[in-house]
Protein backbone atom coordinates (compact mmCIF):
# COMPACT_ATOMS: atom_id res chain seq x y z
CA UNK A 1 0.00 0.00 0.00
CA UNK A 2 0.97 3.57 -0.66
CA UNK A 3 0.22 7.35 -0.61
CA UNK A 4 -1.37 8.76 -3.39
CA UNK A 5 -0.22 12.20 -3.57
CA UNK A 6 -2.14 14.76 -5.93
CA UNK A 7 -0.72 18.09 -7.23
CA UNK A 8 -3.31 20.33 -9.40
CA UNK A 9 -2.89 24.27 -11.31
CA UNK A 10 0.11 25.56 -11.14
CA UNK A 11 1.89 23.36 -8.95
CA UNK A 12 1.37 20.62 -11.23
CA UNK A 13 2.82 22.38 -13.74
CA UNK A 14 6.01 23.20 -11.68
CA UNK A 15 6.43 20.05 -10.31
CA UNK A 16 5.36 18.18 -14.00
CA UNK A 17 2.99 15.28 -12.26
CA UNK A 18 -0.48 15.86 -11.72
CA UNK A 19 -0.14 12.40 -9.54
CA UNK A 20 2.53 10.07 -7.41
CA UNK A 21 2.43 7.30 -5.53
CA UNK A 22 4.65 7.45 -2.76
CA UNK A 23 5.32 4.38 0.05
CA UNK A 24 3.62 4.67 2.84
CA UNK A 25 6.75 4.53 5.25
CA UNK A 26 8.13 7.45 3.26
CA UNK A 27 6.41 10.16 5.02
CA UNK A 28 4.24 10.30 8.61
CA UNK A 29 3.23 14.28 7.94
CA UNK A 30 1.35 15.99 5.10
CA UNK A 31 4.34 18.46 5.63
CA UNK A 32 6.78 15.61 5.22
CA UNK A 33 4.70 14.14 1.87
CA UNK A 34 5.44 18.00 0.50
CA UNK A 35 9.53 17.67 1.37
CA UNK A 36 9.66 13.99 -0.43
CA UNK A 37 7.85 14.93 -3.63
CA UNK A 38 8.73 18.96 -3.78
CA UNK A 39 12.69 18.58 -2.59
CA UNK A 40 11.10 21.99 -0.85
CA UNK A 41 11.66 22.20 3.17
CA UNK A 42 8.83 24.54 3.76
CA UNK A 43 5.08 24.46 2.90
CA UNK A 44 4.46 28.05 2.12
CA UNK A 45 1.58 29.36 3.89
CA UNK A 46 -0.51 30.31 0.60
CA UNK A 47 -0.40 26.23 -0.39
CA UNK A 48 -3.55 24.66 0.94
CA UNK A 49 -3.35 20.88 1.18
CA UNK A 50 -5.90 18.10 1.97
CA UNK A 51 -6.16 14.83 3.21
CA UNK A 52 -9.24 12.62 1.68
CA UNK A 53 -10.88 15.46 0.36
CA UNK A 54 -10.96 17.59 3.79
CA UNK A 55 -8.37 20.43 4.09
CA UNK A 56 -5.74 19.95 6.48
CA UNK A 57 -2.70 21.63 8.21
CA UNK A 58 1.13 20.52 7.65
CA UNK A 59 1.17 18.47 10.80
CA UNK A 60 -2.03 16.50 10.06
CA UNK A 61 -0.76 12.45 10.02
CA UNK A 62 -0.54 10.44 6.69
CA UNK A 63 -1.91 6.88 6.58
CA UNK A 64 -1.43 4.20 3.66
CA UNK A 65 -4.10 4.62 1.55
CA UNK A 66 -4.21 8.35 1.77
CA UNK A 67 -4.76 10.81 -0.89
CA UNK A 68 -2.77 13.82 0.34
CA UNK A 69 -3.48 16.70 -2.59
CA UNK A 70 -1.59 20.20 -2.77
CA UNK A 71 -3.22 23.02 -4.70
CA UNK A 72 -2.66 27.31 -4.67
CA UNK A 73 -4.87 29.68 -3.75
CA UNK A 74 -8.60 28.78 -4.97
CA UNK A 75 -10.35 31.18 -7.38
CA UNK A 76 -13.38 29.66 -8.47
CA UNK A 77 -16.60 31.78 -8.88
CA UNK B 1 -30.29 20.94 -2.37
CA UNK B 2 -28.15 19.70 -5.22
CA UNK B 3 -24.79 20.52 -5.93
CA UNK B 4 -23.04 19.93 -9.70
CA UNK B 5 -19.85 20.70 -11.43
CA UNK B 6 -20.18 20.72 -14.92
CA UNK B 7 -17.94 20.63 -18.34
CA UNK B 8 -20.67 21.73 -20.80
CA UNK B 9 -22.63 25.13 -21.06
CA UNK B 10 -24.62 26.21 -18.43
CA UNK B 11 -27.70 27.73 -18.73
CA UNK B 12 -28.46 29.08 -14.74
CA UNK B 13 -31.65 30.14 -15.98
CA UNK B 14 -32.84 26.82 -17.39
CA UNK B 15 -31.38 25.18 -14.59
CA UNK B 16 -33.10 27.10 -12.11
CA UNK B 17 -37.05 26.94 -13.61
CA UNK B 18 -36.04 22.89 -13.74
CA UNK B 19 -34.85 22.72 -10.48
CA UNK B 20 -37.58 24.41 -8.89
CA UNK B 21 -40.32 22.82 -10.90
CA UNK B 22 -39.06 19.44 -9.86
CA UNK B 23 -38.64 20.56 -5.84
CA UNK B 24 -42.48 19.52 -4.91
CA UNK B 25 -41.63 20.38 -1.26
CA UNK B 26 -40.89 23.94 -1.93
CA UNK B 27 -44.47 24.46 -3.38
CA UNK B 28 -46.57 26.91 -0.46
CA UNK B 29 -43.60 27.29 1.47
CA UNK B 30 -40.92 29.54 -0.50
CA UNK B 31 -41.10 33.46 0.70
CA UNK B 32 -37.93 34.47 -0.73
CA UNK B 33 -35.25 33.23 -3.55
CA UNK B 34 -32.14 34.42 -4.24
CA UNK B 35 -29.96 33.86 -7.40
CA UNK B 36 -26.46 35.04 -7.89
CA UNK B 37 -25.01 34.49 -11.32
CA UNK B 38 -21.24 34.61 -12.17
CA UNK B 39 -20.16 35.20 -15.30
CA UNK B 40 -16.68 35.53 -17.07
CA UNK B 41 -15.36 38.95 -18.14
CA UNK B 42 -13.32 39.73 -21.13
CA UNK B 43 -10.84 41.36 -18.74
CA UNK B 44 -8.64 41.06 -15.36
CA UNK B 45 -5.87 43.03 -14.14
CA UNK B 46 -6.38 45.66 -16.57
CA UNK B 47 -5.96 42.77 -19.31
CA UNK B 48 -8.17 41.61 -21.97
CA UNK B 49 -8.93 37.69 -21.65
CA UNK B 50 -9.82 35.87 -24.58
CA UNK B 51 -10.96 32.66 -23.03
CA UNK B 52 -10.07 30.91 -19.38
CA UNK B 53 -9.69 27.25 -18.41
CA UNK B 54 -11.49 26.20 -15.30
CA UNK B 55 -9.81 23.22 -13.43
CA UNK B 56 -11.21 21.41 -10.06
CA UNK B 57 -10.61 18.53 -8.23
CA UNK B 58 -13.33 15.92 -8.84
CA UNK B 59 -14.71 14.68 -5.68
CA UNK B 60 -13.22 17.25 -3.15
CA UNK B 61 -15.12 20.02 -5.05
CA UNK B 62 -18.17 18.72 -4.93
CA UNK B 63 -17.82 16.90 -1.52
CA UNK B 64 -16.48 20.73 -0.42
CA UNK B 65 -19.72 22.44 -1.60
CA UNK B 66 -22.07 20.17 -0.44
CA UNK B 67 -21.07 20.23 2.92
CA UNK B 68 -21.31 24.12 2.72
CA UNK B 69 -24.92 24.29 1.30
CA UNK B 70 -25.49 21.19 4.07
CA UNK B 71 -24.17 24.08 7.02
CA UNK B 72 -26.03 27.13 5.18
CA UNK B 73 -29.38 25.35 5.25
CA UNK B 74 -29.24 24.00 9.23
CA UNK B 75 -27.20 28.12 9.68
CA UNK B 76 -30.58 29.91 8.15
CA UNK B 77 -32.86 27.05 8.61
CA UNK B 78 -33.36 27.13 4.51
CA UNK B 79 -36.26 25.15 2.55
CA UNK B 80 -33.58 24.32 -0.29
CA UNK B 81 -29.95 25.82 -1.87
CA UNK B 82 -28.72 24.85 -5.72
CA UNK B 83 -24.94 24.90 -6.48
CA UNK B 84 -23.82 24.76 -9.77
CA UNK B 85 -20.36 25.50 -10.97
CA UNK B 86 -18.95 24.83 -14.90
CA UNK B 87 -15.19 23.87 -15.11
CA UNK B 88 -13.36 23.33 -18.81
CA UNK B 89 -12.68 26.03 -21.27
CA UNK B 90 -15.17 29.00 -21.48
CA UNK B 91 -14.98 32.60 -23.01
CA UNK B 92 -15.94 35.92 -21.94
CA UNK B 93 -20.38 35.94 -20.89
CA UNK B 94 -20.28 32.69 -20.40
CA UNK B 95 -21.78 31.59 -17.19
CA UNK B 96 -19.41 30.21 -14.74
CA UNK B 97 -21.07 29.85 -11.12
CA UNK B 98 -25.15 29.78 -10.01
CA UNK B 99 -25.85 29.70 -6.41
CA UNK B 100 -30.10 29.88 -5.40
CA UNK B 101 -31.42 29.81 -2.07
CA UNK B 102 -34.82 29.48 -1.41
CA UNK B 103 -36.24 30.22 2.30
CA UNK B 104 -39.62 31.25 3.86
CA UNK B 105 -37.78 35.26 4.41
CA UNK B 106 -36.05 37.53 2.37
CA UNK B 107 -33.23 38.00 5.18
CA UNK B 108 -32.28 34.41 5.59
CA UNK B 109 -32.34 33.57 1.68
CA UNK B 110 -30.04 37.05 1.11
CA UNK B 111 -27.36 36.40 3.72
CA UNK B 112 -26.81 32.80 2.74
CA UNK B 113 -26.69 33.11 -0.98
CA UNK B 114 -23.61 35.61 0.09
CA UNK B 115 -21.73 33.06 2.63
CA UNK B 116 -22.26 30.48 0.12
CA UNK B 117 -20.54 32.39 -2.62
CA UNK B 118 -17.91 33.92 -0.58
CA UNK B 119 -17.18 30.91 1.37
CA UNK B 120 -17.17 29.10 -2.42
CA UNK B 121 -14.78 31.78 -3.85
CA UNK B 122 -12.13 31.24 -0.94
CA UNK B 123 -12.78 27.29 -0.30
CA UNK B 124 -13.47 25.49 -3.08
CA UNK B 125 -11.15 23.88 -5.11
CA UNK B 126 -11.18 25.61 -8.32
CA UNK B 127 -8.88 27.44 -10.42
CA UNK B 128 -8.94 29.40 -13.57
CA UNK B 129 -6.15 29.88 -15.94
CA UNK B 130 -6.25 32.79 -18.82
CA UNK B 131 -5.69 33.41 -22.52
CA UNK B 132 -3.96 36.80 -22.91
CA UNK B 133 -4.79 38.21 -26.42
CA UNK B 134 -1.24 37.42 -27.21
CA UNK B 135 -1.86 33.67 -26.30
CA UNK B 136 0.30 34.27 -23.37
CA UNK B 137 -1.52 32.10 -20.00
CA UNK B 138 -1.54 32.67 -16.96
CA UNK B 139 -3.03 31.48 -13.58
CA UNK B 140 -5.24 33.53 -12.03
CA UNK B 141 -3.85 33.81 -8.07
CA UNK B 142 -6.13 36.42 -6.41
CA UNK B 143 -9.91 37.21 -6.32
CA UNK B 144 -11.85 39.79 -6.66
CA UNK B 145 -12.47 41.41 -2.74
CA UNK B 146 -15.67 40.23 -1.44
CA UNK B 147 -17.74 42.45 1.60
CA UNK B 148 -16.57 39.92 3.80
CA UNK B 149 -12.76 40.65 3.38
CA UNK B 150 -13.44 44.50 4.87
CA UNK B 151 -14.88 42.55 7.77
Amino acid sequence: MSIKVRFFARLREQFGHSELELPATTASTVLQVWQHCTQQPELAANILAAVNMQYVQGDQAVRDGDEVAFFPPVTGG
Amino acid sequence: MHVCITSTALDPWRELQNYQQQQRHLHGKVGATTIFIGTMRDMNEHDAVVQMELEHYPGMTESYLSQLAQQAISQWQLLDVLIMHRVGLIKPNDPIVLVAVWSAHRAQAYEANRYLMEELKARAPLWKKETLTNQQTRWVEKNSPGHYDAD
